[in-house]
Parts: structure tokens; sequence; C-alpha cells
């Protein structure tokens, strides 16, 4: 079933395709949380919360402005974060436009693709890697990872710029 | 047109939501300003979009899938139930409502046409009034039955002169006057039909006007009497029931 098919199913109540869903992205977004959170619970919490969310408001996502697997990564993440600084969610999930080109409907897409993120993400500097990874992973501002790192602020910056730009090098090639 | 270099560092912070204070509400002013600058931050959100898919570990427990697909049909079937228990509450609310306004509308229209049709009675029956008074009147003045009578005074000349043309059957009268003398203040002719037996019938009341001409048409009169004669009497202008002396004016039929 093709992603948007998929989104229909979903808006008109099709349980069995939440399942189908659930079945496609459900690593991803469980990856995701437990990677932010460290804690299988909170990270299955956060998975039962981001799927229901769109079960229950299916119409948040723009399948005209980006793909569902990407979609789901963000609000995952950003759901974690507000409940690793113990925070109420911050963003609506209808707000979050994720404008990505690599189709993840597929199994075999959704892998080549993160082959591509880790090969990006294995030929940085670690430093560069680790900026952006707690920017992304620990929800660190660039001055708490510059105070965390004891790296000038502008270096944090650059550094998180660049490995952005490196990822989507990645996908142009 | 591409984006600004000088804000290349804060707008990629920004679309990891790793800018904050100042710089933060410093971007975000450029960027209502700048189309570049915001198609470069969607790019940006993009880019670190793919971070996700960095994320390994192992698959989440089986478990979470059933939780998930229970707590959807629960909602499901909940929604189901709220939406059929809210439709019966709110049903005769509607149909009260639908009604009221069907109600009012009829109730307007049919108020509307009542008194359109109630309008158009009234002038049918005035029309149909008139147009059978007219017939009766070419009917009286024409038919063969008709007595024809004239009256003159006893002087002249002027000669004042009236006709009155009288169906019995119909109970029918026209009277017209000619040449009648001017009448004292507060009185009025009177015609009266005297009938071959009893007392003399009033037939209408009338002043001349000032060439001294006057009609009386159709009054009221009882059904078929014969009529003997006609005659004219001053009464007080109300009429009077019984003529008063004298006669100024009388004829019988021709």
């Amino acid at each position: 079933m093709s992603e948007a098919s998929l989104v229909w199913a979903i808006r008109s109540g099709d349980e069995s395709a939440m399942a189908t869903l659930y079945d496609r992205y459900s690593s991803l977004v469980y990856a995701v949380a437990l990677r932010v959170l460290s804690d299988t619970g909170a990270a299955e919490d956060v998975l039962q919360e981001v799927f229901m969310q769109l079960w229950r408001n299916p119409t948040a996502f723009d399948s005209g402005r980006g793909n569902l697997g990407a979609w789901l990564g963000v609000i995952t993440r950003n759901r974690a974060i507000d409940g690793l600084r113990k925070r109420r969610p911050e963003t609506d999930i209808a707000d979050v436009v994720v404008s990505v080109e690599p189709d993840m409907a597929g199994e075999a897409e959704r892998s080549r693709a993160m082959e591509k993120v880790r090969g990006a993400l294995g030929g940085m500097p670690a430093p560069q890697r680790s900026a952006l990874e707690m920017a992304y992973f620990e929800g660190l501002t660039h001055t708490e990872i510059a105070a965390k790192t004891g790296e000038p602020l502008g270096t944090v910056k650059t550094r998180i710029r660049t490995g952005l730009q490196a990822l989507r090098k990645a996908f142009e090639a | 047109m591409s984006a600004h270099e000088q804000f290349a560092d804060d707008l990629a912070l920004l679309a990891l939501e790793a800018l904050q204070g100042n710089e933060r509400a410093m971007i975000e002013k450029h960027l209502e300003g700048c189309s570049a600058c915001r198609r470069e931050l969607e790019r940006l959100r993009g880019d670190m979009a793919l971070l996700a898919l960095s994320a390994s570990g192992p698959a989440p427990p089986r478990r979470s899938r059933e939780r998930l697909l229970k707590a959807i049909a629960q909602e499901s079937r909940a929604q189901k139930t709220t939406a059929r228990r809210s439709s019966w509450t709110f049903l005769p609310w509607l149909a009260t409502a639908a009604l009221l306004l069907v109600a009012g509308f009829f109730w307007q229209q049919s108020d509307r046409l009542a008194q359109r049709v109630a309008r158009l009675q009234d002038e049918s029956a005035q029309q149909q009034a008139q147009l059978e008074r007219a017939r009766e009147i070419v009917s009286t003045l024409t038919s063969t039955d008709a007595l024809r009578v004239t009256l003159v005074a006893a002087q002249s000349p002027p000669q004042p002169q009236g006709k009155a043309i009288y169906v019995r059957d119909r109970s029918s009268l026209i009277f017209l006057a000619s040449d009648m003398p001017v009448l004292p203040p507060q009185k009025a002719y009177e015609l009266w039909l005297i009938p071959t037996n009893g007392a003399p019938i009033p037939a209408g009341v009338f002043k001349p006007d000032a060439r001294g001409s006057a009609t009386v048409v159709e009054p009221p009169l009882p059904a078929g009497v014969e009529a003997k004669t006609f005659a004219i009497t001053v009464e007080p202008e109300q009429g009077s029931s019984t003529p008063t002396m004298p006669i100024v004016m009388m004829g019988a039929g021709e």
C-alpha cells in the first residue's frame, strides 16, 4: 500500500491501515525514542503516543509536503525530548513539516536511506558528529553543547551546519 | 536568490531547535522578510529529519503493537458510541429546530397567501356586485315589463320632472329627476312607492344637484310589490317612514 493510500485509509478510520503503518515505522519511532530517552518503558510510551496522535489527528500529516517516515521521526524526536526535559509538548504535530527527498515507504528504500545517513555520520569527524547528535538526540542548544564540550560557540555552530550539509550531500550524490 | 551566509549557522541551529535567546529572536525576525532563508530553513529541517534514520536498536516489544491496536479499537468504539449517543440526544433538537423553521416558513407563506386570497376575494366580490348592479340597471331600463312613469309639477316653466323605472319581480327601481326646485335647509326629497294595497313605501331619499337633477338607484324595497303610483314629498334629511304632506310630485304607470 502506498503511503498516500495508507494515510487516506487512516483518515477514514481504517484500523488495519494503522496496523500496517505501525509495522512499517514502529522500529524507526522506537529507535529514536529509545536513543533520546535511554529507557525502554518511556520509549514505549512515546511510541504509543506518536501513533495515537496520528490516529486521532491524521490530517496533521500533509503528504504533499514530505514523507511520513521522516515526519514521524521528527514528531518522535520532539516528543521524546519534551519527555526528557519533563516539559509539556511544545510543538503541535500539525506544525511539523518535513521536506525530505528519500522515499522511505518500502523496506528497501528505508534501508538504503539509513545506510546513507549512517555513512555520512560515520564519515564526519567525531566532534562534528557528536555536536550534531547532541543537538538532535539530546535536544541541547548550541550554548549547552559548547558548555558540555568546552568548545567555542562559533565552532559548535559551524560544526552543526556543516554536519547537516554533509547529510544533504549524501542524498544528492 | 540564495540564503544569507551570515545566517547559515543560525539557520542550521534553528532547524535542530538548538538556538535560544536573542540569537533565535534575531533569526526569526530576519526570516519574516527573507524567503530565501525560509526555504533554506525548510531544507535544513529535512536534513535534520534524516538524523532519525541514524538511530538503531531493538524492535519495539510485541506488546506495544497490541497495546496500540487495542487503544485504537477502544477509541473507535468510544467515538462511535459517543456519536450514536450524541446523535440520539441531538436528533430531537435538530428535528424540533427543523420543524420550527419549516413551520415558520409555511406559516409566513400561508399568511401571505391567505392575505392575498382575501384581497382577491374582496376585489372579486366588489366586481361581481358592480357587475350584477350594472346588469340589473340595464335590465330595468330595457325591460319590456317596466312601468314607466313621468312626474311633472303642476305649474310650468321650468317643469320639474321625474322618471321612475320599476321592475316589480326584481324589486328594482331607478328614478331620474330634473329641474327639481331647491330645497329648504336640512330638507331632502323622498320618493315613495304607493302600492295598490297598503301604506306608501319609502323608495329613497335624495337631494338634487345645482342643476336640479337627481337619481335614486335601486333603493331597498320589499319584494314583488305592485306599484300603483310613485310620489315625492319633502322630508327631513334623514328621511321619514311615512310621507309628510303635501305631495310635491306624483305619477302612475303608463
